[in-house]
């Protein structure tokens, strides 16, 4: 078979143009701006972790330093309360939970959606976004008597994934929904079922991977809401952990260990921010 | 077009190309006829290409062959099988879409084997045969890049090798070089029309530029409010227009009243056979192409039905199209430029009208738009 010649559409590099004085000079200027804002709401989020830290890091006398809170995390037990180290793993199984139903509940119907009823996508919006405009307190007053009868089959705290799924599909649909405007559903989508692929297969092969940003970016909001929840969690009586670190702080006040965790479990988040955008920019940049 | 061209196939044996059947086909969108029980018969290994304006349902009918719709009445069948009621994932066909449809996040060769792996082909001979297709289309030292990093010319391309790796019984081609700026789409348009020929395929190609149509198409179909109102080959479609619409639609035509009497028209004192013989006598509208139309300079300021005034020049390269008021009317014609040149704005010149077979119009306007866009 004969090949065919290349056209030759590959885009010449813009030219570097020169910026003129006055452009620099606003260039400047808006670095500097930039700079400005960048430290004064750094500082702003940053003294109060910093602060934090050094607490959890002071020893008995003044001015010494001891990792004891730290090393507390793993062995804690306040009066009344389960080990802390039991209610980090409740909360880590219930971030793990919520993310995958939330995704199994949300993409694969966010998809259909697109696809097959699109009309129904308003209200799809509506009630996605509707937790958002009811209080933690209205959920609870709502959801008391089911999950007072949950308890009644002493089911553990996992249960809580139900609301957190709730709390978090706000957050997790407008991520989503960012992903998938930004993909031609409808033509990929047709292209794939065209070479022969069946629903299941365009959604997991074809559309899902497109949306990865999309995904990674409501994992990450569903994750940092269920890290920090509290309201809810000790509303219902379940020890999640910002509900444990309440209590340890009420019952056997031991500031250490409270905020040691609370550090750990922020730098936790954060290290899972950096390596999902990782993932996200070396997806972009690949090639 | 009846011969039965021969497919080739992965494994090498020879596959006969099909006969594809669409009857009385209708689809409505609402209180919107997109298609009225449309017929229409692709034989095998040819190329019909469907023309018309927005609207018209050519879209709509590849989109019914496809399966990405169901008709609402009517009866599609490939190689003598009923295929109305197939889904689009069974039907067999491979598809070229208007819009970049490349797997952003799968690499060229990936994309290409990509139906390849949903019939489960070992990977060792879904890439031998991506790398053929690619190779077809020219695109084989691309295969491992992803589509960004192509141009909508190579990206067209390599859906091309994805639809043809399949080895589809049909080929759909829905507007592919619509994207594309005016050079990539004419030597891709060429492109496709080899590849076509090489593979014998029958493809149903849609598209809104008459000239792709006319350049590529075996025969072309020019559809009308869910109809077609004529299934020709290209130059029977231009030469000798079943309609008015369609002369109207399928390149420029001058409009000039004029009068059938006898089964001709006397059109400004000129006397022409008609396309259609049974037309009634009376006042009409003929439609003349600017070809046919030849004008000479008039050194004296003489007057006459086809005497007037040059009123513009436009070069289109190798043709010159020269606009002449004729005093109630104007007048287009399209000339050899070098013939154009010694004709500039305000010379007075004298038309001809070659005697070709005219198409009329009972329309009695006239003065209207000229309809069509330009060949």
């Amino acid at each position: 078979m004969a090949a065919v010649t290349s056209v030759g559409e590959t885009p010449a590099p813009a030219a570097a143009s020169r910026p003129s004085g006055m452009q620099a000079r606003r260039r400047r200027r808006l670095n500097i701006f930039r700079y400005v804002v960048f430290t004064v709401f750094g500082l702003f989020f940053l003294l109060p972790l910093l602060a934090m830290a050094r607490f959890s890091l002071e020893g008995a006398k003044l001015g010494t330093w001891s990792l004891t809170a730290w090393k507390q995390i793993a062995s804690y037990q306040g009066t009344g309360v389960p080990p802390l180290l039991s209610s980090i793993e409740i909360t880590l199984e219930l971030a793990v939970i919520t993310c995958v139903v939330m995704l199994v509940l949300l993409v694969p119907t966010m998809i259909w959606v697109r696809l097959r009823v699109r009309w129904l996508s308003r209200t799809m919006e509506f009630l996605s976004l509707l937790p958002l405009t009811i209080p933690a307190i209205a959920l609870v007053v709502g959801l008391g008597p089911i999950y007072n009868r949950i308890q009644h089959y002493e089911l553990s705290a996992l249960m809580l994934f139900w609301v957190y799924v709730i709390l978090a599909l706000p957050y997790a649909y407008r991520a989503l929904a960012a992903g998938l405007s930004a993909i031609d559903v409808e033509t990929l989508s047709e292209a794939a079922r065209s070479l022969g692929a069946s629903w299941f297969t365009v959604m997991v092969r074809v559309i899902a991977p497109n949306m990865r940003q999309g995904i990674l970016n409501a994992v990450l909001l569903t994750w940092a809401l269920v890290l920090g929840e509290f309201t809810i969690a000790y509303l219902l009586l379940y020890n999640n952990l910002q509900a444990e670190l309440y209590s340890i702080n009420r019952n056997t006040p031991n500031a250490g260990v409270i905020f040691s965790t609370s550090v750990a479990a922020l730098l936790f988040a954060f290290v899972l921010l950096l390596i999902l955008s990782y993932a996200g920019r070396r997806r972009r940049g690949r090639g | 077009m009846t011969s039965s061209p021969v497919t080739r196939t992965r494994d090498g044996v020879a596959r006969t190309a099909v006969e594809v059947r669409l009857e009385e086909l209708s689809r409505h969108y609402g209180p919107v006829v997109a298609l009225d029980r449309l017929d229409l018969t692709l034989q095998p290994g040819e190329l019909i290409a469907l023309l018309g304006p927005s609207g018209c349902g050519k879209t709509t009918t590849l989109r019914l062959l496809a399966g990405l719709e169901d008709a609402d009445t009517g009866r599609i069948t490939v190689g003598g099988k009923d295929i109305t009621h197939l889904s689009a994932a069974k039907r067999d066909m491979g598809m070229v879409f208007q819009a970049y449809s490349l797997f952003p996040h799968m690499t060229v060769r990936q994309n290409v084997a990509f139906g390849l792996r949903l019939r489960k082909v070992s990977p060792a001979q879904r890439d031998k045969r991506a790398i053929e297709m690619l190779d077809l289309v020219g695109l084989s030292t691309q295969a491992d890049r992803y589509p960004h990093q192509l141009s909508g010319g190579q990206q067209q391309r390599v859906a091309l090798a994805r639809a043809l790796a399949i080895e589809p019984q049909v080929l759909l081609l829905d507007e592919p070089l619509s994207a594309l700026d005016a050079k990539v789409r004419a030597q891709l348009r060429d492109e496709i029309r080899r590849i076509q020929l090489e593979v014998g395929i029958t493809t149903l190609f849609v598209t809104h530029d008459q000239e792709e149509a006319l350049a590529i198409a075996d025969r072309v179909g020019v559809m009308r409010e869910g109809r077609i109102e004529q299934l020709a080959p290209p130059t029977e479609v231009y030469s000798r227009p079943a309609t008015s619409f369609v002369a109207e639609f399928v390149g420029l035509s001058n409009r000039l009243p004029g009068e059938v009497r006898g089964g001709q028209v006397t059109v400004r004192g000129v006397t022409l056979p008609l396309v259609e013989h049974d037309v009634p006598d009376g006042r009409v509208v003929a439609l003349i192409r600017p070809e046919a139309v030849t004008m000479a300079s008039r050194a004296s300021a003489g007057s006459g039905p086809l005497v007037g005034t040059v009123i513009a020049v436009t070069f289109l390269g190798a043709t010159s199209r020269v606009t002449v008021d004729l005093g109630d009317t104007t007048v287009l014609a399209q000339l050899p430029t070098s013939d154009a040149a010694s004709l500039p704005a305000g010379s007075r010149v004298a038309l001809t009208i070659r005697p070709d077979p005219v198409l009329v119009s009972a329309s009695a306007d006239p003065a209207g738009p000229l309809a069509g866009e330009e060949v």
